[in-house]
């Protein structure tokens, strides 16, 4: 076989068409539709490399089906014997592949993602920045220019999850308080987590990185259209894993000025609900809320929690698990007798604020309010048969809190 | 046949009962051994699967806590690849190796039967954990993926320090036995049996052994330094005490990635030779698979940080990795490239071994051919962590490793045995397999494209209908794998045709000059090596 000249040209033509149709074409094959130039770059790389080896699968496959229907021995083949190429020019024909899988890699596909790598990692000239940490199992979002920090968590109900109450349209895709993010405009995003490895991905936006104890990772966004974009923790993080989404809605610029107004406004309103005296029914109804969006993932909307693992909320429960957890519930007053029991008001605002370090129950006070925490906890007293009457306020946690986590003002 | 003539009414004194099993330093006794583990541990892994695509059938927890499911996927995970691939293939190349190359046995046959029995333990240190929780004992097992990314596996129960332990057991099993393969094929060779005859199989075995040998003492020293991290308050992977979490990523997949290539290749050592078998030619292209099993080898220990490209390396690292990892699509398209050489213009014929290669071929190619796309590190980061990622390696794994497993078992089962399997149950088998295979893996590829994240036990509602139809493949997947086990079953129990010593009308290697099955010692004094 020779290299004919019109040969030449029609592979040139067809890498060419390969370029421009795939930076327009739309196969089902493919991404959410990408919102920033570098899902965008993605998404084209994504495109040109499914068209490639789409490509190279077909020509193998059409040599292996014509190999298989002729070389058979129901249709008389005779076996040929050689064991290599026999001559000088197979030798050289059998490069062939060989060298164009090589072009493929190194210059086809190797050049756009070499400008995309240098392209993620460029984060200068930013407008805005939000400090963004994961923790089990759930986001914190902070905007340092404006004073606004809050946690964001799922908001599915979980008699959607475990039970057959019908499903809402965004499933497990919700969140109480989205991340909100001006469009075009460039974003970095500092990620950090509070214990465990996290990642990062909204599909629409292309980026995934690992947020990742003890490091400081950055990454940068443009959105490009408003709307609403939802993503989810990409790496095994825990029982919560499949539990805590990301959910940004992205809004022009006018529309961002007015949401930080109204988060001020919140804040504001979250301050005076802690310095409110609340009824108990009051704290009950808002505790429940808090209580199944909170802890009713490890605890269980029962209150029963999971045996070994996760100590039940109703007193008088048996529960086992490693002597060390056993020990910390003991000192703390909750455990005795192989049987979960009400220890004291003081010990409870301790556990629900800081954790117990070495066991899955993580520090809340970082991530819920006073009234939050005062009304869980009044709720916790009261439900599962804990008919205790206790009555916690929002000014007992005010001053139980360490001054760190203070609710900012 | 002369060669049995020789030897005729040597060796038939195999010892009977449990003790011949529990003492044997016979090579063909503990590499049946091997094997019967390797496909128990097939099946407990399976159901492990089935449980996981049940619990996935729809968008509801309905049969397990997601806590248990992380632990399900976990133990699936390390059972397929420790418990069932590698003993499978350490199997194989127990009972073949000394056959091929004409030796009298392993080198160092109590070593042998040592590593073996290390592995029961280990699969029983990984189980035992959901044991103890039934009578209320610890939290289960590990509940942090096979790849016990710290700090998780750190803050995890008690069952990662079963995990731990089954690891060591593990890494020490998997080293003596490679040591063995080495000291066997370098030193006890037939006379006349050079270098450059050895079987394929024999070759990708000698590289597999030392890669292990490589790359194992990195996951153990990581597992040592994970346990000491959990109970002697040392901070080598926790931030909060100034460690680093990414460490462990680097030490895992230093060993992670190269233990794919461990499963990889002495399945594509087995490969060429079933082709030349059934296409009745020479195997094409010896040496450039020889020199490809060597750069397979050699790069795979220098680009595991394409697991690691969403970590946040440097740009110059993400690069690195990337042009180093696409490097290894050259010798692997040398080795699909021989593959077709070797049955181009060759005179086939489709008994259930060539059937199984084929597929091997067709399925794990779109498997390598995503990985093309993976090597990608700007793109990927739309594919970490996704069901992308998930069905790319079970095209590579169940497509190519266990599609090859398979293929050797009824290539090999006549000689093992002296029985012929059924023909017609492994035809079934083949195409139940490959048609559920796809059904199954196929709509993860677009299930990650839109953005599902993998190791979640539930999910939103866009992607019910490809989970769906991902779980009814799975459950067809799972069953047909009956058909094989009934007909390794039937086939042992001897009620099959006789099988001829060469059993194939293309078969070449020593292993086919002796008889089906072959006496229990073979080669006492060495063949003649044309």
């Amino acid at each position: 076989m020779r290299w004919s000249k019109p040969f030449v040209y029609a592979a040139g033509a067809a890498v060419g068409a390969l370029y421009a149709s795939t930076a327009q074409a739309k196969y089902f094959f493919n991404f959410q539709p990408p919102v920033t130039p570098i899902a965008q770059d993605f998404l084209f790389i994504h495109d040109l490399f499914l068209a490639i080896i789409t490509a190279i699968f077909l020509l193998a496959f059409g040599v292996l089906l014509y190999s298989l229907y002729n070389h058979r021995k129901s249709r008389n083949a005779k076996p040929a014997t050689f064991s290599a190429p026999t001559t000088r020019k197979l030798w050289i024909l059998s490069f062939i592949p060989i060298l164009s899988l090589m072009f493929i890699d190194y210059v086809v596909l190797g050049i756009p993602s070499f400008n995309s790598v240098l392209a993620v990692t460029n984060t200068s000239h930013h407008k805005l920045t939000v400090v963004v940490t994961a923790s089990q199992w759930k986001w914190h979002y902070a905007y340092p220019a404006y004073g606004i920090q809050y946690t964001s968590s799922l908001s599915t109900p979980t008699d959607q999850i475990y039970g057959d109450a019908r499903k809402d349209k965004h499933f497990l895709l919700e969140v109480d308080h989205p991340m909100v993010l001006p469009t075009n405009e460039k974003v970095l995003i500092v990620l950090k987590s509070a214990d465990v490895i996290h990642g990062f991905w909204v599909p629409a936006f292309g980026v995934k990185m690992d947020a990742i104890p003890g490091y400081i990772r950055k990454l940068w966004v443009n959105v490009e259209k408003p709307g609403v974009y939802r993503g989810q923790c990409s790496e095994l993080c825990g029982v919560g894993h499949g539990f805590m989404p990301i959910v940004v809605r992205a809004e022009s610029s006018a529309g961002f000025t007015k949401w930080v107004a109204s988060e001020r406004a919140r804040e504001a309103a979250t301050q005076e609900a802690a310095e409110k005296t609340w009824s108990k029914a009051a704290l009950i109804d808002r505790g429940k809320q808090v209580f199944d969006k909170n802890c009713a993932a490890c605890h269980q909307p029962s209150g029963l929690g999971i045996p070994g693992a996760f100590p039940p909320i109703a007193w008088g429960h048996p529960f086992s698990a490693t002597p060390a957890m056993l020990a910390d519930l003991k000192a703390l007053g909750f455990f005795r007798d192989g049987k979960i029991v009400g220890g004291p008001v003081k010990n409870h605002i301790h556990i629900v604020l800081d954790g117990i370090p070495g066991t899955p129950m993580p520090a809340f006070a970082s991530q819920l309010g006073d009234a939050d925490i005062a009304s869980v906890i009044t709720f916790e007293r009261n439900a599962f048969g804990n008919n205790s009457g206790d009555i916690v306020q929002p000014e007992q946690i005010t001053t139980a809190r360490p001054k760190s986590t203070k609710h900012p003002k | 046949m002369s060669v049995m003539d020789a030897h005729a009414g040597e060796g038939e004194h195999a010892p009977r009962g449990i003790t011949r099993w529990l003492y044997t330093t016979n090579h063909k006794d503990i590499g049946i051994l091997y094997m019967v583990f390797g496909i128990a541990m097939f099946l407990v892994g399976g159901l492990l699967a089935m449980l996981i695509r049940a619990e996935l059938l729809t968008p509801t927890m309905r049969i397990m806590h997601p806590e248990l499911f992380n632990q399900v996927i976990s133990v699936h995970g390390l059972v397929m690849v420790f418990g069932a691939l590698m003993p499978l293939t350490a199997g194989m190349a127990n009972y073949l190796i000394p056959l091929m190359i004409g030796a009298p046995d392993m080198a160092l046959p109590r070593m042998n039967n040592w590593s073996f029995w290390l592995l029961p333990p280990a699969a029983i240190l990984l189980v035992m954990p959901w044991l103890l929780n039934l009578f209320g004992i610890g939290t289960g097992t590990l509940d942090t993926g096979w790849t016990m990314y710290a700090p998780l596996s750190i803050q995890s129960g008690p069952g990662m320090d079963f995990a731990i332990f089954a690891i060591f057991l593990l890494g020490l099993s998997s080293t003596l036995f490679s040591i063995n393969v080495i000291v066997t094929v370098l030193n006890t060779r037939a006379p006349g049996m050079t270098m450059h005859k050895l079987p394929l199989f024999v070759w990708s075995w000698l590289w597999t052994a030392l890669l292990l040998i490589a790359v194992f003492p990195a996951l153990i020293a990581a597992s040592v330094m994970l346990l000491a991290d959990r109970h002697f308050g040392t901070h080598f992977f926790s931030a909060a005490g100034g460690g680093d979490p990414v460490l462990w990523v680097h030490m895992f997949w230093f060993f992670g990635h190269p233990e794919v290539y461990i499963l990889l290749l002495p399945t594509a050592g087995i490969l060429p030779q079933i082709l030349a078998t059934f296409a009745r030619k020479p195997i094409f292209g010896y040496n450039m698979q020889v020199y490809s099993f060597g750069a397979i080898s050699l790069l795979s220990v220098v680009v595991w940080a394409h697991h690691m490209y969403t970590s946040g390396l440097p740009a110059a690292a993400n690069l690195y990795f990337m042009f180093a990892t696409m490097a290894i699509s050259v010798p692997v398209s040398i080795l699909f490239f021989c593959w077709f050489g070797t049955i181009w213009r060759g005179a086939m014929t489709f008994e259930t071994p060539m059937l199984f290669s084929l597929g091997y071929i067709v399925l794990f190619g779109i498997g390598g051919l995503t990985g093309l796309i993976l090597s990608d590190a700007a793109a990927d980061q739309q594919y970490h962590g996704s069901y992308f990622v998930v069905a790319h390696f079970h095209y590579t794994l169940f497509g190519g490793p266990i599609l090859g497993v398979i293929a050797a078992i009824y290539y090999y089962l006549p000689k093992l045995t002296g029985r012929m399997y059924s023909e017609k149950l492994g035809r079934w088998h083949f195409w139940l397999t490959v048609a559920a295979f796809n059904l199954t893996f196929f709509p993860q590829f677009l299930l990650g494209i839109d953005g599902m994240p993998r190791r979640i036990p539930d999910y939103a509602l866009k992607f019910a209908h490809l989970n769906m139809a991902s779980s009814i493949g799975a459950f067809f997947l799972g069953a047909s794998q009956l058909l094989f086990l009934y007909n390794i079953i039937r086939t042992a129990a001897g009620w099959g045709k006789p099988a001829t010593g060469r059993v194939w009308e293309g078969a070449e290697g020593l292993e086919f000059t002796v008889s089906s099955p072959p006496p229990y010692h073979t080669f006492a004094s060495p063949p003649v090596i044309r």
